[in-house]
């Protein structure tokens, strides 16, 4: 049984009276410690599909189950707390909170555990040495490269130990020095802490860091 | 706890926004404390009359002067166990901002009516010895500065304006109760009957009666005996004339409610904005939080504790700071506000309107930020 399932999905988007369906009856299948990587043009429905991974949307029709969590059945209040243990979000824009600091950041999602300050402290300050920042612990966004943010972001996602890292464009805002060393950061994540990952991306350089390349395109996936 | 921060650096991320938010929070509950104060020392203005002394007046207008010959029949009516008078003076010390209330009485019978003034025996015997003595609240004698045995004078628009008035001050007394005051001033009648041309005659006559069950009888027989004569009397107890003396000012509870009433809802608006467009400016970061699992109860109860934090700390400021400044500097409202203080019940209320300016100004956006949809949310801001 695959880690993450997709069976029969649709999305279909109301716009006044007209319905807009950005895919239908979709099925996906990713294994536990599978690096794959979702290509396709802008509007294609890439990120509306890691939304739905996420639990951050519904679909229209179909299932999505995690580690044999059904994510389509789950209350709002369940989707909260089952997205703050098994799913790591890395954004194509950081999205990092400015008025706290990369330590502050990186402890967010554990504020929402039971761990106590001790713990999360030695939890935040692994996870920044993993990504390469613990002596920029004490600094703000702004004080942060571009590169930097989105290790700050990576380091936010994967600091609960996530079932599931899905990341959407995260090197879309980068120079090519960045995105290289995220992207490399990623791989390091899969191979060495055998992180499962869903990268959304149209950039080919990103697309060939991972294990299998899926195509969404009018509607229609592809391998 | 443990969102304490996370609440503290998202109020002070407009710094300048959130201070003029909080002071204008602490001003409208200075404001509010204020005027329920005006309310509650008036209050207590009417709970000091005594039920056991009456006041028998002009039946008009307590600015219409009694004859002194009703003392000789006053004493003998049934009930009336003593009978002494006042009238006002209204003395002012160098300035009329200086204002306090003098009162000319007949000393010996007025202080054996008022065990309410605790003064030194040696003190009272000398008061009571001197034509020109005063007595004065020991308030009073802190607020000029005054000394026993020192002379001071006083002028009045009512009584010979165009001339001093020396007093010695002989005697000063401390109220058993706040709400009596203690910025008073007392002078001998006989000192103003005669420095006044002797056009002087009694402002009101206190009655101390044998029982308070009496008063009805008492104030029955007492109108009734000077019914149609040139000064128709009114007689009321203490406690009533106090009543009766305080709205003279107007329905003061009604206005300052009012005016309460009317700061509150416009603090209201004010705070309920200032949330607002702090909430409506992190839409993008409360939609990345729900991303990283916060749920929409947590994001409801942070920004209502951003907004409670806000105006409690307003309303400590306000408050507090209303019972500090009140209580340090002795405002007593001229005079008109004997015991003026800022109860703890009043500090407590404003604080709970604090609180609840808090929860109401938060509710609409902490609601806005609970109900945001997160997907579309990202989508819109990239």
């Amino acid at each position: 049984m695959a880690l993450l399932e997709i069976r029969n999905l649709s999305k279909v988007y109301q716009r006044d009276s007209q319905m807009i369906a950005v895919f239908e009856g979709i099925d996906l299948d990713i294994e536990a410690g599978e690096f794959l990587v979702l290509m396709g043009p802008s509007g294609s429905g890439k990120t509306t599909l890691l939304n739905l991974v996420a639990g951050l949307d519904k679909p229209t029709s179909g299932t999505i189950s995690v580690g044999g969590a059904q994510v389509t059945e789950m209350s709002a209040r369940q989707l909260a707390a089952w997205r703050s243990r098994h799913v790591g979000f890395i954004f194509q824009l950081y999205n990092l909170l400015p008025v706290l600091t990369a330590y502050q950041n990186v402890e967010l999602p554990l504020l929402l555990t039971h761990l106590s300050r001790s713990e999360r402290r030695e939890h935040v300050m692994t996870v920044l040495e993993v990504v390469g920042l613990s002596d920029r612990a004490d600094h703000y966004p702004r004080q942060l490269s571009g590169g930097e943010e989105q290790r700050v972001a990576i380091a936010r996602a994967i600091v609960s130990d996530p079932t599931v890292i899905l990341a959407d464009e995260p090197t879309g805002d980068l120079d090519a020095k960045s995105a290289d060393e995220v992207l490399t950061l990623m791989q390091r994540l899969n191979g060495e802490f055998n992180k499962t990952i869903l990268l959304v991306t149209h950039d080919q350089r990103a697309a060939e860091r991972g294990h299998a390349i899926m195509h969404l395109d009018k509607g229609v996936l592809t391998g | 706890m443990k969102y304490a921060r996370l609440v503290w650096v998202n109020m002070m991320r407009n710094k300048r926004r959130t201070v003029l938010t909080t002071l204008s929070v602490a001003a409208a509950l200075f404001l509010f404390v204020s005027l329920r104060s005006v309310n509650t020392t008036l209050a207590d203005a009417r709970q000091v009359g005594s039920e056991s002394r009456m006041v028998t007046r002009h039946a008009i207008s307590i600015v219409f002067f009694l004859p002194e010959s009703y003392y000789g029949w006053l004493v003998t009516v049934p009930g009336v166990k003593s009978v002494s008078w006042a009238e006002w003076f209204n003395g002012i010390y160098r300035d009329p901002r200086d204002f306090f209330p003098s009162f000319a009485v007949e000393a010996e019978s007025y202080l054996a009516m008022y065990p309410e003034m605790v003064i030194p025996e040696d003190q009272r015997r000398a008061f009571l010895g001197e034509r020109t003595a005063a007595l004065v609240g020991s308030g009073l004698m802190e607020r000029f500065g005054w000394t026993l045995g020192q002379t001071i004078q006083l002028r009045s628009p009512i009584w010979a304006p165009d001339q001093d008035w020396p007093f010695t001050i002989r005697a000063v007394y401390t109220p058993t109760n706040p709400s009596f005051g203690d910025a008073l001033f007392f002078f001998h009648y006989e000192y103003l009957y005669e420095n006044a041309g002797r056009r002087a005659q009694p402002g009101w006559y206190v009655l101390e009666i044998e029982d308070p069950a009496l008063a009805a009888s008492v104030a029955e027989t007492i109108d009734e005996h000077y019914r149609n004569s040139r000064a128709a009397t009114k007689t009321e107890t203490e406690r009533a004339f106090q009543t009766g003396f305080v709205t003279m000012y107007g329905n003061v509870g009604f206005l300052m409610n009012a005016i309460g009433l009317a700061v509150f809802f416009a603090i209201l608006l004010v705070a309920a904005n200032a949330m607002m467009m702090a909430a409506r400016e992190r839409t993008s970061e409360v939609a990345v939080l729900k991303t990283l699992g916060y749920s929409d109860r947590l994001l409801f109860g942070l920004v209502l504790a951003e907004a409670a934090t806000i105006t409690l700390i307003g309303g400590l400021l306000g408050v507090f700071g209303a019972k500090l400044a009140f209580e340090g500097s002795g405002f007593q409202g001229l005079g008109f506000l004997p015991g003026f203080q800022v109860k703890w019940a009043t500090a407590m209320a404003g604080m709970a309107i604090a609180l609840s300016l808090g929860l109401a100004s938060g509710i609409v956006p902490a609601w806005w930020a609970a109900r945001l949809p997160v997907a579309e949310t990202l989508r819109r801001v990239g």
